[in-house]
């Protein structure tokens, strides 16, 4: 394959892991804060969701079932964030060496890929203690993921070759992500929303995927798109990816010849 | 150089930029520029350039700065995409636009080595495999488990340059490696590109020092303007790089009057009288000083210094040490002449008037600067002093 032969995998492997290994230079407890991170992060929000505001209680296995749609939303937001600069980020290599462009993007993907894997470590566990038990359904978790995963690629891709242009595009998108967090019922339970309301957060594409991880990760109460559509409905989604994807490829194909010029 | 399949064919080779009169760093300002027409700029950069570069070939690129040397230099190596024509190359090509390109300061040096390797075409495997030489070459044995932000600069650019030699491909590009570093370091490189020359490998070298090309290269190619100026024998290249430089340093010469109101004057020419401010080594130059408004009777004696761009003092001569004695008028002009047996580079000069006590009267500080640039005359050191042989 010609998009991951010898090369571009060696540069890919060191680009991952110099990320890794510079991320927390100078910390005592270094690799470990990429658990200790969303372990306190989710503690915190269990905490205010709980105690403060009596929420989920309805919802059997609540911190499951929150502690997924939080670390899959972290994931995306990293991904995207870290991805949208990447190519400025690393503006001296694309000034200077010919490597692929899009290997930075990749690159940065998969560095938070990384850290998702560690984050659902302590979901497991958290699961394991909450009484859950491993079962079979666990194992479209991953692939759900997977696909989150190809969705925050496609726009990271978008938005990398877009923010070597415009600055604004940083600005912009962690808007759209403050507006998406609630728009993709993170903290709350579908559930709590009206029937109908709740089809109206189908449109966000991430729904249908953080539902389905909460159903297959933590209980089958979990609202899913084909428990609320059925048809060529249930196709939403995944349209919506293609597309991206397919505008992320022609746009960056496009923007990436003159990377170096415009940076 | 005979072989059938040159290892570099370019042909008909463009590159225009496109340069917004403000680049739009913004939406709104893109938005505006919509509605209010912004007239862009295009540069043509590189202007149809063709030439192919043979298996073997030591092949070098020159011309002044902003000639498009690096721009054509970007294109090969495949960092910037043409405007039009096309790049063909037969085999791997690893280009050197820097050295040490991806240096992490919070890595090893270890993890630099593979770092650097990868992006220039080698996996772990590969790497793993010249580590040891790499690291011997460099003489960096102990250091390599250390951060490179402990490194001196010195220290980094040998672990650098280590690698690129070892990271071999099958063209190799150099854009002005020899710019950094010390004396040590530049003969280090030219001990390479000696071994390079001897095994046959494709090399494709930019730089301006003529000596590396009159000595390495057996082609070579000026470009001015995004032009082919001229192509072939490296030797007549650099002379035709000399006198292009000479020409562009004598423009400003010519353009660059004096407006100062001091009562010092000099001004710097050649044996033929022509004004001019670029010397070849071993050249006369004669120094044209003039003065007025200074009273017979406080001026005893004119002096003249020759400084280096960098601030070495080479000379000081007075007419009171050459025991010229000149009917000191208040007006007048005198002249001095230079055989300027000193290492190509630039200099100024500084011309003062004393008075008999051995005080400055008036000091031209800002003298004219001239250059010397290179010829077959050849010594090292700052000064080539007058000297003979004799058998015994």
């Amino acid at each position: 394959m010609r998009y991951l032969n010898k090369r571009n995998r060696a540069i890919l492997r060191e680009m991952v892991s110099t990320d890794f290994k510079v991320r927390y230079q100078g910390s005592a407890l270094g690799y470990l804060w990429s658990v200790l991170k969303p372990l306190f992060l989710f503690a915190i929000l269990y905490f205010v969701l709980t105690a403060v505001f009596g929420i989920g209680k309805s919802i059997p296995h609540y911190p499951v079932y929150l502690l997924l749609g939080v670390v899959a939303w972290n994931f995306f937001t990293e991904a995207t964030v870290v991805g949208a600069s990447s190519v400025v980020s690393h503006g001296d290599l694309i000034r200077k060496i010919s490597i692929p462009r899009y290997l930075v993007v990749i690159a940065s993907s998969v560095s938070a890929l990384i850290n998702l894997a560690l984050s659902l470590l302590v979901v497991v566990i958290l699961a394991l203690f909450n009484g859950l038990r491993p079962e079979v359904g666990w194992l479209m978790v991953p692939v759900i993921f997977l696909e989150l995963f190809v969705f925050a690629v496609a726009i990271a891709f978008i938005l990398s070759a877009a923010y070597v242009k415009y600055r604004d595009v940083s600005y912009i998108w962690e808007i759209i992500l403050q507006a998406g967090f609630y728009a993709s019922a993170i903290l709350f339970p579908l559930q709590k929303v009206s029937p109908e309301g709740q089809k109206w957060f189908f449109l966000n594409p991430i729904v249908q995927m953080i539902q389905d991880i909460r159903y297959f990760g933590a209980t089958h109460e979990s609202v899913t798109l084909w428990s609320k559509f059925h048809g060529l409905y249930m196709l939403y989604p995944f349209v919506v990816i293609l597309m991206v994807s397919c505008i992320a490829w022609v746009y960056f194909k496009k923007q990436s010849k003159f990377f170096a010029e415009n940076i | 150089m005979s072989n059938i399949q040159p290892a570099v064919v370019v042909h008909d080779l463009h590159k225009d930029f496109i340069l917004p009169q403000h680049k739009d760093t913004s939406l709104k300002q893109t938005v505006v520029n919509i509605t209010r027409k912004n007239g862009k700029t295009t540069q043509r950069v590189l202007d149809g350039i063709n030439f192919e570069v043979g298996k073997g070939d030591f092949f070098g690129i020159v011309g002044r700065n902003g000639s498009g040397k690096s721009t054509l230099l970007k294109i090969l190596a495949g960092v910037y995409s043409p405007s039009a024509g096309t790049v063909h190359l037969n085999g791997t090509l690893t280009p050197f636009i820097e050295l040490g390109v991806g240096f992490n300061p919070e890595l090893s040096g270890r993890d630099n080595v593979f770092l650097n390797g990868a992006l220039l075409g080698f996996n772990r495997k590969e790497m793993q495999a010249m580590y040891q030489e790499v690291v011997d070459f460099a003489e960096l044995g102990p250091f390599m488990d250390q951060k490179l932000k402990n490194y001196s600069s010195g220290m980094q650019v040998r672990l650098a340059f280590s690698i690129a030699i070892k990271a071999r491909n099958e063209i190799l590009i150099f854009d002005e490696v020899l710019a950094v570093g010390d004396e040590a370091f530049q003969r280090k490189c030219l001990d390479v590109f000696e071994r390079y020359k001897a095994e046959g490998q494709t090399v494709i070298l930019v730089t301006h020092d003529m000596e590396t090309v009159r000595k390495f290269c057996n082609r070579a190619m000026l470009v001015s303007e995004g032009k082919i100026v001229e192509i072939g024998d490296p030797r007549s290249v650099a002379n035709k790089y000399s006198q292009l430089n000479q020409d562009a340093i004598d423009v400003e010469v010519a353009g660059n009057t004096q407006t100062h109101d001091t009562y010092l004057s000099a001004k710097t020419f050649n044996q033929d009288l022509k004004a001019k401010n670029s010397f070849a080594v071993g050249e006369k130059m004669i120094v044209d000083i003039g003065w007025k408004g200074l009273t017979a009777d406080r001026i005893e004696s004119i002096g003249v210094n020759i400084f280096k761009q960098s601030g070495e003092h080479i000379t000081g001569i007075n007419t009171r040490f050459s025991r010229h004695a000149s009917g000191w008028k208040e007006k007048g002009q005198i002249a001095i002449e230079f055989q300027l047996d000193i290492t190509p580079g630039t200099y100024r000069l500084l011309v003062e008037a004393f008075q008999k006590e051995g005080q400055v009267v008036d000091a031209l500080l800002k003298g004219p600067q001239f250059s010397v640039i290179k010829s077959d005359i050849q010594w090292s050191g700052l000064v080539n002093l007058p000297h003979s042989w004799h058998e015994k």
